[in-house]
């Protein structure tokens, strides 16, 4: 992974800095190498290096005054949530400060009656609706790491979950930020209110990789939690007909809570690791669930049953305990760990397509596995198209790891190609970064880096990362002006 | 004083290369139904986009509609009903408020001004059903940003920041938004005869229980609305659903708030007519001598600033519509009393100047003045976009 040739003047001023930073952020200045080892990569662990320094500040003024001693001494930055992505969006630079958040921990203020909680950056995800839970509240966003990922990690990555058609994803979750800019400016966005002022830079923000603003406070908009969920578990003799029967359902008007499908290897590595209670003779397995007021969901489960019926399903069994939605739930939760365990490693993929297009993308998948003599195992967020593949490989087998880097970046290219996106909620990072080319032409990227270079004209915030190039913004905004050279525009007119 | 009427993306790229050539800024209108709202635009020229209009693709099943910029609303909605979907956010109709005629207005002026009904409350925002943008942006260059699915975090979110940026940034030639399934049911719960103060301790309550209640208002009793009995100040909470889950809502609501006011229920197409004037703002369409301010505030303190404003500036009217969340005003004719309207707020949220003549609107800052950081903020991302300052100069301050 080619990364920004690190600056030697900065490598060289490197004393200079940590006295600085120290002055700045006293017992939050992590310098030795031993020490700073566990920041050296994130949740793409193929990916490591370390970092010219770690600052970990305890609060918002503190981030404040790292920003401002690295614009001032032209140093980059690298925020860090919990550590948990899997872009490699918080990947250290050798040349840059690694400025972590855990410390910013702090829930600052839960609202019932506005339905609206505030907290620091480095509170996990989990702790908000663990901390509102007892009025039985709680915040939707689900993403698989919730047990660990923070909100401020969040809010850079845009996270989803399994329940975001229904419920939003972050940017749909959030109404509040406070960010400090790479200038050091403490600028907050939104409040309790529902719409925000002038342009919409929280949602600009929101999903931006740290390449924007540093976030140093949240506020989350928290729900009643339904009264009841409910999950139907159904298989098919093959993916077209999972996929019709997922087209079906929200052609009925029903968007369920979740609504999860997995592919035949999928469902033998969850069988085999937890006897989740999958059919094992079926080509397609779906995880319907439906949430809400019980008589609600009731009716919604029989129409999903007819619905998948009708699309030929072979098996279809509703769940008739907590329990056994839970068990539903478990192979399902448990299938990167599943897939874990058949093989030595793997790689997850997170591109996002037309869901009418899942039977040619499974199709062209199987040509890979032939073409590159690896295996693929599926699961798919069906409701909305954001499709994980995992490519399994063994690293320590020559030429494999280059093999399932090849056909990760043949599976993305084939999610563009057939009308979707490159990456539905894990981030560009630097894993998609090189692709970024194939999604977008060179005005729509020129357009997104002029967006940064109002908030780092310098590029000193996560630079690296999601761009495959970097251009000065100086560059980017020359604009060629044909002063006397144009004639009237031949357009109709009155 | 010329007016384009594009047909196509390339023809937009050439009047706006020639803007930027010739210093000439554009004012950029589909059918102008929201000339109303912002400051005036200064502009000589006029870039109207309602000839490049027309539904791109629209695939329900994906809960994806593709469309051109001066759609009308009327067709989009029309289309999206005919499969029982709908624009989640629920897209008002300002036209009337304007003085103009209902349903006038384009899905490129919708999105550019960032509007959003009485479900926003719970269904979220415009800028939360925009899914993907082609624009062509002050450099007059073509861009396209976001994309064609519901899920998507490839690059910056260029889509929110286009929705309400009222042209500033990029002149959209094609929209990607996400159909949702139309309610099948509505009903109302009416609460008569409840102050604002109660009737927002009642809103906070009801969208704390588990009962999904997709809108909540309250109207003051100076203000006729459908369905509310005559001069009463009423709670209105709005439940969507199939019947059975309606019902069963609607009775555990019903137990919740048991005491607090008289209730009764309105059905299905008296709560259509109710929301719609709701979402329409029809009072003041109705009372065109009024100027319209439109705020978004913390939703408990709703009933709080409603009151300071009324006892600020004698002769005020209001409601508040989500939950608290937005607060209606309309003051006697003559000057916008911004400073008091918006020291009302304490600082807590922001006023918009909805409804005032053009020389009002030209005087008074329409939409909240920003901290300076802030503002310069915002002005660097103008700049990114439109260098020569010829889209929209002046419609959203600055």
């Amino acid at each position: 992974m080619r990364m920004p040739e690190p600056d030697a003047r900065v490598l060289a001023s490197r004393a200079a800095l940590l006295a600085r930073l120290r002055e700045a952020v006293p017992g939050g200045v992590i310098a030795e190498d031993s020490a700073m080892r566990p920041f050296e990569t994130d949740g793409l662990t193929a990916y490591r290096q370390m970092p010219l320094v770690v600052v970990l500040p305890s609060d918002t003024q503190q981030v404040a005054a790292v920003c401002r001693i690295a614009r001032e001494m032209g140093v980059k930055v690298v925020p860090r949530g919990a550590g948990t992505g899997l872009s490699g969006g918080a990947l250290p630079l050798a040349d840059g400060i690694l400025l972590g958040l855990s410390k910013l921990n702090r829930i600052l203020d839960i609202d019932y009656d506005n339905r609206a909680v505030t907290v620091q950056p480095g509170v996990t995800n989990l702790a908000i609706s663990q901390a509102v839970a007892s009025r039985g509240f709680y915040y939707a966003p689900d993403p698989s790491s919730q047990i660990a990922c923070t909100i401020g990690g969040n809010v850079a990555e845009n996270s989803g979950g399994v329940h975001c058609l229904k419920y939003g994803v972050t940017a749909n979750n959030i109404l509040g930020i406070e960010f400090v800019t790479i200038d050091g400016d403490i600028l907050r966005l939104g409040g309790k209110h529902l719409d925000s002022e002038g342009y919409d830079l929280m949602g600009v923000l929101t999903g931006s990789e740290g390449l924007l603003g540093v976030v140093t406070e949240v506020t989350v908009r928290i729900l009643q939690k339904p009264e009841t969920a409910r999950a139907v578990l159904v298989g098919f003799d093959s993916s077209e007909k999972a996929g019709d029967t997922v087209a079906a359902i929200i052609a009925a008007g029903i968007i369920p809570g979740g609504m999860e499908m997995m592919d035949k290897p999928a469902i033998h590595a969850a069988e085999d690791f937890l006897n989740a209670g999958y059919p094992l003779d079926v080509e397609a397995l779906l995880i319907v669930e439906l949430d809400g007021p019980a008589a609600e969901v009731d009716h919604l489960i029989a129409e999903v049953e007819r619905i998948a019926l009708a699309n030929d399903a072979v098996s279809c069994r509703v769940s008739q305990s907590e329990e056994e939605r839970l068990a539903f739930w478990a192979g399902r939760k448990a299938a990167f760990p599943a897939v874990g365990r058949i093989s030595p490693d793997y790689m997850c993929m997170d591109g996002t397509i037309p869901r009418k297009a899942l039977p040619i993308v499974l199709r062209r998948m199987q040509d890979f596995e032939k073409e590159y003599g690896l295996k693929i195992a599926n699961v798919f967020h069906a409701g909305d198209g954001n499709l994980h593949p995992l490519i399994l490989f063994d690293a320590n087998q020559e030429g494999q790891l280059e093999a399932a880097e090849k056909v990760g970046a043949a599976i993305l290219k084939l999610c563009v190609e057939v009308g979707g996106v490159l990456t539905g909620e894990h981030g560009v990072g630097i894993e998609k970064r090189d692709l970024m080319d194939d999604q977008f032409g060179e005005a729509d990227l020129a357009q997104q880096m002029r967006l940064k270079c109002a908030f780092d004209p310098d590029h000193l915030l996560n630079p690296g990362k999601v761009f495959p190039q970097l251009h000065r913004c100086a560059e980017l905004g020359k604009m060629v002006v044909h002063k006397g050279n144009l004639p009237f525009p031949d357009i109709p007119r009155f | 004083m010329t007016t384009f009427t594009p047909e196509t993306d390339a023809q937009v790229i050439d009047a706006v290369r020639w803007a930027v050539a010739e210093g000439q800024p554009l004012e950029i209108v589909g059918q102008g139904s929201k000339r109303g709202l912002g400051r005036p635009v200064q502009a000589a020229h006029t870039l109207d986009l309602s000839r490049l209009s027309g539904v791109v693709s629209y695939e329900p099943e994906e809960l994806v509609l593709v469309v051109r910029p001066g759609t009308p609303m009327l067709e989009v909605e029309a289309l999206l009903g005919s499969q029982g979907q709908c624009l989640a956010f629920e897209a008002p109709d300002y036209a009337p408020l304007w003085g103009g005629q209902a349903g006038e207005g384009t899905v490129g002026g919708l999105v550019a001004a960032g509007l959003s009904g009485p479900r926003r409350l719970k269904a979220g925002a415009a800028r939360d059903h925009v899914l993907g943008v082609t624009a062509v942006s002050g450099r007059a260059e073509l861009f396209r940003a976001g994309g064609k699915v519901v899920k998507n975090v490839t690059g910056y979110d260029l889509p929110k920041l286009l929705t309400g940026s009222h042209g500033t940034l990029g002149v959209m030639t094609e929209i990607v938004l996400k159909a949702l399934p139309a309610p099948p049911l509505t009903r109302t719960l009416v609460l008569a005869g409840i102050d604002a103060a109660a009737g927002v301790k009642a809103m906070a309550d009801a969208m704390g229980s588990p009962a999904e209640v997709a809108s909540a208002a309250w109207v003051p009793a100076e203000l006729p609305f459908t369905g509310i009995p005559p001069r009463t100040p009423s709670v209105l909470l709005r439940l969507e659903g199939v019947d059975v889950s309606v019902d069963a809502r609607l009775a555990g609501l019903t137990r919740l708030l048991e005491g607090r006011a008289a209730t009764a229920v309105l059905d299905n197409d008296e709560s259509a007519a109710l929301w719609e004037e709701l979402r329409d703002a029809t009072p003041f369409a109705q009372r065109p001598d009024l100027v319209v301010w439109r705020l978004s505030v913390t939703p408990g303190e709703g009933a709080a600033v409603l009151e300071r404003v009324r006892q600020a500036i004698p002769g005020t009217v209001g409601w508040l519509d989500w939950a608290g969340g937005l607060v209606w005003l309309g003051i006697p004719p003559g000057d916008a009393q911004a400073g008091l309207v918006r020291g009302a707020l304490s600082g807590n949220g922001h006023a918009t100047l909805f409804r005032a003549p053009d020389p009002v609107r030209a005087a008074v800052p329409v939409f909240q003045p920003q901290p300076k950081p802030l503002a310069d903020l915002s002005a660097r991302v103008k700049a990114q976009f439109d260098p020569a300052g010829v889209l929209n100069p002046g419609r959203m301050g600055g």
